[in-house]
């Protein structure tokens, strides 16, 4: 059952030292406040899990939060390169990172499976890309009804998931809406999940394509205003593209990075 | 920004002419899967113009989505608020690209070889990249699952190479039968649009062909910016220029999405 907590203490008490992490949210929703909070608690060696790494992912991992990667694309979106991801790749900067990565499709179905509890999922993709050849949670099976080769991909089940929402309401059942990516599928495959919300309210209001997850299938719930900018919550702010703009500037060189995070995510004093 | 003056159209840039080129491939009615960049602004362009009932669908489950202005990425607000429906990640991916629903798609790439693979994973060695790209998205599943793919980036002979360093989208593989080998059901690129002119794959070996070069360009040029010994139609055509209302719809469009 879902308890409504705080965001340090949800973090505190279900994200450990070498966990395997996915933040979930297609470029709606993404969780910036719940990142920003594992940095700000100095968590180590996790294995980071999300479809597009990001400008979050460019700022856990910059900050040395994790050793190890599963993804499938990641860039700026609409800007271009994640300077952080790319110079942890490729000079090993603030520590080597490992990577796994896997298509759009691929990780989709992945989450998927785990939340299905099913040990793979089956694609039609891969076939004849770099992919398999680099990736171990890829393999070629038969089908037994039609002797059809398929791509297999071993399923996602994350110690957490954590995602954001619009609402919750006082017993911790969550609704959330616009673009739902794979949120469900992420909190439903993982063994325990956080879920920050823009508010809570007395009554969930129903909403056309809303996805709703009961309480009972959450681990905590937290009240966070403003916790995807700068990415944007449907009817709550908008995505603030000009920041994704200068993000490239601000991340482009150790020192402007380290001095940014410094002000605006580790010194909680001047937030 | 300056508004360009109407005086100016008679001339364009090499961004226009593929922008223009692309959504010129779009036929009304169409269901196209669009990525961000120029596929979206070309997709938006024939929207405008020749193509009012295209179907645009974005890989982050928008179905259908009539934006007003340019989106700067895959997931903006508007592309939800205008949309048909909204799908999760996993079923955009499953019921409408996997099982082919979808007419067309467009990619983009860093590398493209002679017949239409894409790298947009490493240059370099993948243990040791020179250079780390965003890597698949869900490119390969759109040059697997789309009836038929178009491909646009700028030809020169870094990005149009003999041997890529990586493979992250199939295009004709090896050549003449590789898709069906591979069990990839879309017929796979049918056009290259780049900035010196238009490639298709040769019906019988799917090697791309040289069939049209833009206003300006000649075939040497086009040689020159080719890593590999480019096959060349007889004749080649050119490529109409861009006509005065593609010029002013596309640029009123891209007026529009300049946030500051």
């Amino acid at each position: 059952m879902a308890e409504i907590t705080t965001l340090a203490d949800a973090v505190a008490e279900m994200v450990h030292d070498g966990d395997e992490v996915a933040l979930e949210g297609f470029t709606h929703l993404i969780p910036f406040a719940a990142g920003h909070e594992i940095i700000r608690q100095r968590r180590r060696h996790l294995t980071l899990v999300r479809l597009t790494p990001d400008v979050i992912f460019d700022q856990m991992i910059g900050m040395g939060c994790a050793n190890r990667l599963i993804f499938s694309w990641g860039g700026n979106p609409g800007v271009g390169s994640l300077h952080r991801f790319r110079e942890a790749i490729e000079h090993g900067w603030p520590s080597p990172l490992e990577i796994e990565e896997h298509t759009h499709g691929g990780m989709a179905n992945r989450y998927l499976a785990g939340a299905s509890g099913l040990p793979m999922a089956l694609v039609r993709s891969y076939t004849g890309t770099g992919l398999p050849a680099v990736t171990r949670q890829v393999a070629t099976v038969r089908c037994p009804f039609t002797g059809r080769a398929l791509t297999a991909l071993a399923a996602l089940n994350p110690d957490v998931a954590i995602i954001h929402a619009q609402q919750a309401d006082r017993e911790g059942n969550v609704q959330l809406w616009g673009i739902i990516g794979v949120q469900r599928e992420a909190v439903l495959a993982a063994r325990r999940s956080i879920i920050t919300v823009e508010e809570i309210v007395d009554v969930l209001e129903p909403r056309p394509g809303a996805v709703i997850l009961p309480a009972w299938v959450i681990g905590a719930v937290t009240l966070a205003p403003r916790g995807a900018a700068p990415s944007y919550a449907h009817g709550y702010y908008e995505r603030d593209n000009t920041f994704y703009q200068a993000w490239d500037a601000i991340s482009r060189e150790r020192v402007t990075f380290l001095e940014w995070m410094d002000e605006h995510v580790l010194d909680t004093a001047r937030r | 920004m300056t508004p360009t003056p109407l005086d100016r159209v008679a001339t364009w840039t090499a961004e226009e002419m593929m922008t223009v080129a692309a959504a010129r491939q779009l036929t009304d009615g169409l269901v196209c899967f669009v990525g961000i960049g120029l596929p979206s602004t070309a997709a938006n362009l024939a929207r405008m113009t020749n193509a009012p009932r295209l179907v645009l669908v974005y890989e982050s489950g928008t179905i259908g989505s009539k934006p007003r202005q340019l989106p700067l990425s895959i997931g903006d607000g508007e592309l939800a608020e205008t949309a048909d429906a909204i799908v999760s990640v996993p079923e955009i991916f499953n019921l409408w690209l996997q099982a082919g629903r979808i007419d067309l798609g467009f990619l983009g790439a860093a590398q493209l070889d002679r017949f239409a693979n894409l790298n947009t994973t490493i240059i370099g060695d993948y243990a040791q990249p020179k250079v780390r790209l965003p890597g698949s998205g869900g490119a390969p599943e759109i040059a697997a699952f789309c009836r038929r793919v178009i491909v646009v980036l700028r030809q020169s002979p870094r990005t149009f190479v003999d041997r890529l360093d990586f493979v992250t989208s199939v295009g004709h593989g090896d050549g003449e039968g590789d898709r069906g080998r591979l069990g990839l059901p879309g017929e796979g690129p049918a056009m290259i649009i780049t900035d010196l002119g238009l490639l298709q794959p040769d019906p019988l070996t799917r090697e791309l062909v040289l069939t049209h070069t833009h206003p300006g360009v000649d075939v040497d040029e086009v040689r020159a910016a080719t890593g590999w010994d480019l096959m060349v139609a007889e004749p080649v055509r050119c490529t109409d220029p861009p006509t005065v209302e593609e010029l002013t719809t596309l640029r009123s469009l891209q007026r529009g999405r300049d946030p500051t």
